[in-house]
């Protein structure tokens, strides 16, 4: 206790040294972030918020997905007080914010305009009547496709195609001999991987995760027409090896001019038209995200979102930190250093009304349609006891979701037949479900 | 030893206990509370639902779909390695025993990877040799205009195999490099001038004066491979589907992907119990090579 006394004060020293006297290094706020392109832009920022706010010093801790996960949750529910903001999801936040491990946030000043938030994005991110993160920002899926293949095809992408087009298109473009394929999509194990891709197929082809009375459903039909059909269409016309695609691996892919479309985040609109990145900026097309027998859950949502932890020790700092990172001013600071289309994207009605950035970025339309209709509580063609769209918000669905997203890769690889790989992750999603109680232990 | 008188003796259980209850604790400590874990549900994200379950756990770990596959992979990595570490190092090592020029530098450069980390060597593997796209093992079947092998997706388990055989390899050599310099030379004159041929003088005179070296590596690789850890999180996290996944990852899985700390417990206590199971038959194995 002695040593960490003295090393704090060595660490206050050496800030006052650092300081020169001039600014008070009283408050140091310990950020927990995940390295997503627009929060290392946030990183970059601390600069302009320290000299806003003298006396308090930014402290970065900048982890990936998983990582930042893991020691987040080690963190929170053994009561750590290691961070004083923290990013997480839409799965997360409503989960924590019930287990009162996160600080309500309901009570924001006028002039932060909670009303100007997205009534989804907010949805997502509360539980009964409290508020528990700030969006910093959203997404939904949509379909990004080649406009300049299409057109040498003599095909057109509909506004809203279906998943069965989406195979005839990508017939029609898949030409490997001279590295073009015809789909891109995520193939990684993982639940935020290739099962959020997996569960909005399965939802627009009318599944579900889970019945009213928590049984799980895949070993039903719906499962097996979507994950063959998922299994067949990336297998046949996707790029050599999916089952070790992801989010980045399929941007790349898409950015070298390798796919003929791409069903994924729509975050991505702001990298594929970037074209510091892109080899292709000016020839990709957007549209919503395929459907089959009903659009309903066939595009997620998900939130990036910045909260505090209920065992941090400044909040009040913390509460001030995160309404500026997700502030309107703050997206208009993104917007002078990196252009218009680099703003937080999904979050805020009012970028959306603005002229300049629909006019900036071709995807926003769609963004905007892709994360309005989505409804995290009615996902799905039949009722499901969860929220979430390409989710269930119970404690137990990362543990399943990353069983069942492992199977389906290795069916994916060829090394399991769907049939097995569907019947295998029944039971082993009913047996976790029995072990945390659903059925009346 | 014969003159014990008790007073001394006595002198000398007391100075010692203080290690020896010490090292005990440090041992028993760690044990205990896994046990006691192993029998509680507790998941970190249900705190307050923890609960006394019995053999729950155990009966949970052992029919996770993946768990006969992660034992079957655990034994497959351990054999294939040994068996390419201990021939090749025995092959290897009978090469640079002889005298040739630079011959310090080549054992220097044998012995080198085995001081890389295992993170970095599966990171260079991964990234620089095995990458399908940009890899140099791809650029080379390129070369012969071959198509590149995917490792990862097609032959994820060998892929694995090959990196940490890779990484012991040397361990084997510098072992039986050390121990063929011990070799009885007028043995081998003798036998020469009886008219042996190398092949013949290898099998009867160098492999049995290895036998012991041979048991020493097979021991220590052993107690190691069964550990293997690093190398698969960073290569191929387990997957595709379970292909690469041992008794380690999957308690990894337990434990930090699913929070569930009761049965990765078990499946702690599981691993234990593989180590000794395999620690004996090896000691029975090795016990008869040795005498023979």
């Amino acid at each position: 206790m002695r040593r960490i006394i003295h090393i704090h004060e060595a660490i206050l020293c050496l800030g006052l040294l650092l300081g020169l006297g001039a600014a008070r290094a009283d408050t140091t706020l310990t950020i927990g972030t995940v390295n997503n392109g627009d929060m290392v832009r946030m990183q970059a920022l601390s600069k302009v918020y320290e000299d806003a706010h003298p006396g308090v010093r930014l402290n970065w801790v900048v982890l990936d997905e998983n990582t930042l996960r893991q020691r987040l949750t080690t963190d929170i529910t053994t009561g750590g007080g290691q961070f004083d903001v923290i990013t997480i999801g839409a799965y997360e936040a409503p989960m924590w914010g019930r287990q009162d491990w996160l600080v309500p946030l309901d009570q924001m000043p006028a002039s932060y305009g909670l009303d100007d938030l997205m009534p989804n994005v907010r949805k997502q991110l509360s539980a009964g009547e409290h508020l528990y993160a700030l969006p910093f920002y959203s997404e939904g899926s949509i379909t990004f496709y080649r406009k300049d293949l299409f057109a040498a095809k003599g095909l057109s992408m509909p506004e809203a195609p279906t998943w069965e087009q989406i195979r005839g298109f990508a017939q029609a473009l898949h030409d490997p001999a001279h590295g073009l394929y015809g789909i891109c999509l995520r193939g990684k194990a993982g639940w935020g991987e290739n099962m959020a891709l997996v569960t909005t197929i399965v939802n627009s082809f009318g599944g579900r995760w889970f019945d009213e009375k928590w049984e799980p459903q895949l070993d039903s039909p719906e499962w097996h027409k979507a994950v063959n059909f998922y299994v067949d269409l990336l297998g046949t016309y996707g790029p050599p090896g999916p089952s070790s695609n992801g989010f980045n691996e399929n941007l790349t892919l898409f950015n070298a001019g390798k796919c003929g479309m791409w069903v994924d985040a729509s975050v991505a609109g702001a990298f594929v038209t970037d074209p510091s990145q892109s080899q292709v900026p000016d020839k990709v097309g957007f549209a919503k995200a395929p459907s089959a027998v009903t659009t309903k859950g066939s595009s997620w949502l998900w939130t990036w979102a910045l909260a505090i932890p209920a065992s941090s020790k400044q909040k009040e700092a913390a509460r001030d930190f995160i309404a500026w990172a997700t502030s309107r001013e703050y997206g208009q600071i993104i917007a002078q250093r990196h252009g218009i289309s680099a703003m937080p994207p999904g979050t805020r009605l009012s970028t959306y009304e603005s002229e300049a950035y629909l006019k900036a970025t071709p995807f926003a339309k769609v963004t905007l349609e892709a994360i309005r209709t989505a409804d995290p509580t009615s996902p799905t063609l039949q009722p499901v006891p969860y929220t979430g769209v390409q989710f269930a918000t119970i404690p137990e669905f990362q543990a399943v979701a990353t069983l069942v997203g492992r199977l389906i890769s290795g069916a994916l690889a060829g090394n399991a037949q769907v049939d097995k790989v569907l019947s295998t992750s029944q039971s082993a999603v009913r047996r976790t479900m029995a072990r945390a109680g659903y059925y009346g232990r | 030893m014969s003159f014990s008188s008790s007073p001394p003796r006595r002198v000398g259980v007391l100075t010692a206990s203080p290690a020896v209850i010490m090292l005990f604790a440090w041992m028993i400590v760690p044990l205990v509370m896994t046990l006691y874990f192993s029998t509680q549900y507790y998941n970190l994200l249900y705190p307050g639902r923890t609960a006394f379950v019995g053999l729950e756990n155990f009966a949970y770990f052992f029919t996770y779909p993946s768990f006969w596959t992660s034992v079957f992979n655990t034994l497959l990595l351990v054999g294939s390695v040994l068996v390419i570490t201990v021939v090749g190092g025995v092959l290897i090592s009978v090469l640079v025993d002889a005298r040739f020029p630079g011959q310090g530098i080549v054992r220097i450069l044998l012995i080198s990877p085995f001081f890389i980390m295992p993170t970095v060597s599966a990171l260079v593997w991964k990234n620089l040799l095995m990458n399908p796209v940009s890899g140099l093992f791809a650029w080379v079947s390129q070369l012969f205009g071959l198509t590149p092998i995917n490792w990862f997706a097609d032959w994820p388990l060998l892929s694995i195999i090959l990196i940490v055989a890779w990484e012991w390899l040397p361990f084997a050599i510098l072992i039986f490099v050390t121990a063929l310099q011990s070799m009885n030379q007028e043995q081998k004159e003798a036998a020469q001038m009886d008219g042996a041929t190398p092949v013949a003088i290898f099998r009867y005179l160098t492999v049995p004066h290895l036998a012991r070296p041979i048991a020493v590596v097979v021991m220590v690789e052993t107690i190691f491979l069964l550990n293997i850890f690093a190398e698969i999180f960073t290569t191929t996290g387990g997957g595709p589907g379970d292909a690469t996944t041992n008794v380690p990852f999957l308690i990894f899985t337990q434990a930090l992907l699913e929070f569930d700390v009761g049965a990765a417990s078990a499946g702690g206590l599981f691993a234990v119990l593989l180590a000794n199971v395999v620690a004996y038959f090896l000691i029975r194995l090795i016990g008869k090579s040795l005498d023979a």
